[in-house]
């Protein structure tokens, strides 16, 4: 790999540039997603755009807006406010804590006047951007350490245990998720890794006896057998296995869909809206998703490897990994695989926060691939 | 240090790596995703929607009976009658809602406002709720829709019940209405009756009140759906729990006497059994029609109701407060009397200058002399300003309190004020200014801070005439359960105090000087004994003082003084009392007083705390269950 002074690094790219540089092929792909995402929200609702897909019409184009903004941004201002941002989330969840309203049943949102903000899908993104940033300046060698080991691990543990507070055991899971897959690109030994794992393999007992609340407990046994309470707890998992199966090859169309409309589903328009898609699209309509989702994720592993910064690869890789631990939680959860977590379908559930997040993870992700040329030192901050 | 090392080459080496294995599992992953689908859709795609086909189960509520309301004799004062109702379901209504509201329209009268309301009401609802489209239908309509229904896609008729109050507003300020619950509702109550469309909760009065006893809980049934969510069979029915019945102690005939007797004014009346304490009629005019209240007041009867100057919505007998002015003498000369001013002789000149300030007595040319007797029989002002001067505004506090004055009475009806006595501590508190000798003045006459509810002025009335702590109370069982009556308390006050009191209060009304001779009952054994009171509405400058004071008729409406009058009878052994406040209608004919006597007059004579009531003697349920 050629060594380029740093002055090159430096080259200076106008808008029109960065513009013209932006992976417009992803910007339609996404805009393809989420525009389907609407078209459930308009079904769920019976055929109308209120309440559900008038409003996430409007977030996405918010969310539009901004991930171009953020493309248009330098990666070195990016991973300049890493730590700031990493801050602000990390202040925001321990005011949830403290003054959060209960929704839900669970303590996740923030009133800020007005608006009301779910501190835990900054967080995803902040995760991301901190330990890349931290993680730039680790040769593999260094990240070998304990004493270099420990940092990163406080900046993952701390959020995942506020959020796990809340208690939100879907979020936790992919903090902890983004966190790891970071260290482990990062050039994590194999020599940590591998006994960590088995060792959590070991801890599954305790954690099944003292740390998960029984609310989660009743969900992990009625994945194990629905049929034990199928008008209780099992009834999510049935009835959401009954709209996924009665789609059949080609589904039963547009706004033909019974089983999510007629109400046997909870949470329809959220995290069991896939349901309603492979209801009224059938295996055809999912295998192509699927495949738009696949394509989505390929943009940015191929976005990943052509960067020539260590934190722009990173963060391309997080944001895209973030993207595919939602897609690969909520889709698993919604064809019975795993018990029922509370995760959305990125682009497509109902959900303003997590809206936003996803888009300026994408924002991110285009601002790698605009700015791909540029270098930057293991030891430089990213001060410009 | 170069920019960029072996290091920097290395690692970049094993992200590509790494990369290209999580590529790996995330195919992987996609594959296991894709893999199920198939297995859900494909290979298991029929059985999966046949159980679709079947999963057609589902819940609808049955609405509890409402329990009824009756007065004391048994006479039913709210009840359920049967409601023909049109409704319409979304998911059945094709091709649109607007297009067969239309079509309803043609056949009969639906206005745009309620029009409206539909859309709305579907666009909140699922799609299979049936959503009433027009209720309370005469049979004839309701013949000529379900005719029409085989054109009418979507569109059913019902037979529900409805909340009918057979005495319109003659009753509304007691019972108050039903309506269907709001955001607020729906907040503080978990009840899933609340949110159903055509459910009706309990917005004022004993509705209110006894909300949750009158609902009853609901029943439901499960029913099989077919795949547009139409009800194809009744699976299992719980029925639901008839809510229960409420027995007032109000006599329904006075109380419609005593709401004609008032007319179009702005008064209020109570009248209330002084052995019991039992509320026999309490009336507040002009009221309201609550059968508009049933099926969704329209947007123009509302505000005229809301801007009316004569406020139809106020229960002016709880929640007017007015200042008692004279009506608070007989208090102050309660306190008076035991505190050793029952010999007090004053020289009334018609003012009275104290410290540096000059009150005047109501009678230009003062009253003369006048002893404690005179002073409650002519109203002198000047009179009580002394009392007052001598007792101290503690001792006229402890006075007005321990008659019922400045605290909520508890009457079993929601929206009571409470009314203000001022003490000498409030007033720093709350103004930082100390209390003065003029405000104790003012005080003595009923003006100043001193504000008092209707209801507090029946119940001093009721205690003066019988001695005894009586509290007020309107609601006799409710379902099962008998309100509790307790024993009343004694008063602070002397018999010897309440003798000269009531000789004044006789006086007043009959014998000649008296403010209240010109109005009094004739009828031989049905006199009344009472107090008028005028209560100031403006300030009255000291140029209108030393010119004369203005007429109240000589004023427009708004700014003539509201009038009170408290009266008993028969005035040697009380058995009514009976309080009358009139807003502005401090006239020199005193109608507030002439409707007091005709009112107690016809209580006399109709006599109900005489007659039998027909309370219930068992339990309202257990009589139900016995029946089914």
């Amino acid at each position: 790999m050629p060594i380029r002074p740093y002055a090159a690094a430096r080259r200076h790219l106008s808008i029109t540039d960065k513009l013209y540089e932006v992976n417009w092929g992803l910007v339609l792909l996404i805009t393809i997603i989420a525009g389907v995402g609407i078209a459930m929200q308009y079904s769920v609702a019976g055929g109308h755009w209120d309440p559900w897909a008038s409003k996430q019409l409007v977030r996405f184009i918010i969310g539009f807006v901004m991930m171009i903004v953020a493309a248009m941004v330098d990666i070195r201002v990016w991973m300049n406010i890493a730590y700031p941002f990493y801050a602000v989330s990390l202040v925001l969840l321990l005011g949830v804590e403290a003054m959060g309203m209960a929704h839900l049943g669970a303590q996740r949102w923030i009133s800020l006047g007005p608006l009301e903000l779910q501190p835990s899908e900054p967080m995803k993104i902040a995760i991301i951007l901190a330990l890349a940033k931290f993680l730039h300046g680790q040769s593999v060698e260094d990240i070998a350490k304990p004493g270099r080991l420990l940092i990163p691990l406080i900046m993952i543990g701390m959020p995942a245990v506020l959020v796990a507070m809340q208690p939100n055991l879907g979020t936790t899971i992919i903090i902890a998720l983004d966190g790891c897959a970071l260290l482990f690109l990062a050039g994590l030994s194999w020599w940590w890794i591998v006994p960590t794992l088995t060792a959590m393999a070991a801890a599954v007992p305790v954690a099944w006896r003292y740390v998960l609340h029984d609310y989660q407990k009743a969900r992990v046994m009625t994945f194990l057998n629905p049929e034990s309470d199928a008008l209780g707890a099992g009834w999510n998992i049935t009835q959401a296995k009954i709209a996924v199966g009665s789609g059949g090859a080609a589904g039963k169309g547009f706004l033909e869909g019974t089983q999510s409309r007629l109400n046997f589903l909870p949470e329809k328009q959220t995290d069991f809206i896939w349901t309603n898609f492979a209801e009224e699209f059938g295996f055809v309509g999912c295998t192509a998703m699927l495949i738009l989702f696949a394509v989505v994720l390929g943009y940015g592993v191929q976005i990943a490897m052509s960067a020539r910064s260590q934190f722009g690869r990173l963060v391309a890789m997080g944001v895209s990994l973030n993207f595919f631990f939602y897609i690969m939680i909520n889709g698993l959860m919604v064809t019975g695989l795993i018990p029922v977590v509370g995760i959305p379908m990125p682009l497509i559930s109902y959900g303003g926060t997590a809206m936003l997040a996803v888009m300026f993870g994408f924002g991110l992700l285009l601002s790698v691939h605009v700015h791909r040329q540029v270098e930057i030192p293991r030891h430089s901050t990213g001060i410009i | 240090m170069p920019l960029f090392d072996r290091k920097d080459k290395s690692r970049y080496a094993s992200f590509t790596r790494r990369t290209l294995m999580l590529s790996g599992a995330m195919g992987g992953i996609f594959a296991v995703l894709g893999a199920r689908l198939y297995q859900l859709q494909i290979l298991n795609g029929h059985e999966y929607l046949e159980d679709a086909e079947h999963n057609r189960i589902s819940q609808r509520f049955i609405f509890p009976p409402r329990g009824r309301i009756f007065d004391r004799f048994g006479v039913e004062l709210a009840s359920n009658r049967r409601n023909y109702r049109v409704v319409i379901v979304q998911e059945q209504a094709s091709p649109s809602v607007e297009a067969v509201l239309d079509s309803v329209a043609k056949i009969i009268q639906i206005d745009p406002d309620k029009k409206q309301r539909v859309l709305h009401d579907i666009a909140v609802n699922k799609k299979f709720a049936q959503v009433p489209i027009v209720e309370n239908l005469s049979w004839e309509e309701f013949a000529r829709v379900s005719m029409h229904l085989p054109y009418l896609p979507g569109v059913q008729t019902d037979i529900g019940e409805t909340r009918a109050y057979p005495y319109l507003a003659e009753m509304s300020h007691v019972l108050g209405y039903v309506a269907a619950a709001n955001q607020k509702d729906l907040d503080k109550d978990n009840d899933p009756l609340l949110a159903q469309p055509g459910f009706r909760i309990g917005k004022r009065g004993i509705e209110k009140q006894y909300d949750s006893e009158m609902r009853g809980g609901a029943g439901a049934s499960q029913v099989e759906v077919n795949a547009y969510g139409r009800v194809i069979r009744e699976l299992d029915a719980k029925p639901s729990s008839p809510g229960k019945d409420v027995w007032l102690t109000l006599d329904c005939q006075l109380q419609r006497y005593a709401e004609e007797r008032l007319g179009d004014e702005s008064a209020a009346c109570v009248v209330m059994d002084t052995a019991t304490g039992d509320v026999l009629a309490l009336a507040s005019s002009p009221g309201y029609d609550p059968n508009l209240f049933n099926v969704g007041i329209s947007t123009t009867a509302w505000n005229e109701l809301l801007h009316n100057d004569h406020k139809p919505l106020l229960n002016k007998a709880l929640s007017g407060s007015y200042p008692p002015g004279s009506t608070f003498k007989p208090a102050m000369a309660l306190a008076a009397y035991d505190n050793g001013l029952a010999d007090l002789q004053v020289f009334c000149s018609g003012s009275v200058t104290i410290g540096n300030h000059t009150f005047h007595c109501y009678k230009k040319g003062g009253h003369g002399h006048v002893d404690l007797r005179r002073g409650i029989q002519v109203s002198c002002d000047v009179f009580f300003y002394e009392v007052a001067r001598r007792l101290g505004i503690d001792k006229m506090e402890a006075a007005a309190r321990a008659l019922g004055l400045g605290a909520q009475t508890g009457i079993e009806l929601p929206g009571e004020n409470s009314g203000f006595i001022p003490s000498a501590g409030w007033k720093l508190a709350r103004y930082g200014v100390p209390w003065q000798l003029g405000d104790t003045i003012s005080a003595g006459i009923g003006q100043g801070y001193v504000v008092v509810t209707p209801i507090q002025l029946c119940t001093m009335a009721a205690r003066i005439a019988s001695g005894k702590a009586l509290v007020p109370r309107i609601a006799h069982v409710v379902g099962s359960r008998f309100q509790p009556q307790p024993m009343p308390g004694a008063l602070p006050f002397s018999p010897e105090a309440f003798a000269a009191v009531r000789d004044g209060l006789n006086a007043v009304c009959n014998e000649p000087g008296g403010t209240g001779y010109a109005w009094r009952i004739t009828e031989p054994g049905f006199e009344m004994a009472g107090k008028t009171g005028t209560a100031q509405v403006r300030l009255i400058s000291k140029q209108e003082h030393d010119a004369g004071v203005r007429k109240n008729e000589s004023l427009p409406w708004n700014l003539r003084d509201h009038a009170l009058y408290f009266a008993y009878a028969p005035a040697g052994s009380p058995r009514y009392a009976c309080m009358v406040m009139m807003e502005h209608g401090a006239v020199g004919s005193h109608p507030h007083v002439q409707m007091a006597r005709d009112i107690l007059l016809f209580a006399q004579r109709r006599d109900p705390v005489k007659l039998p009531t027909a309370y219930p003697v068992r339990a309202a349920e257990d009589h139900r269950e016995g029946e089914g």
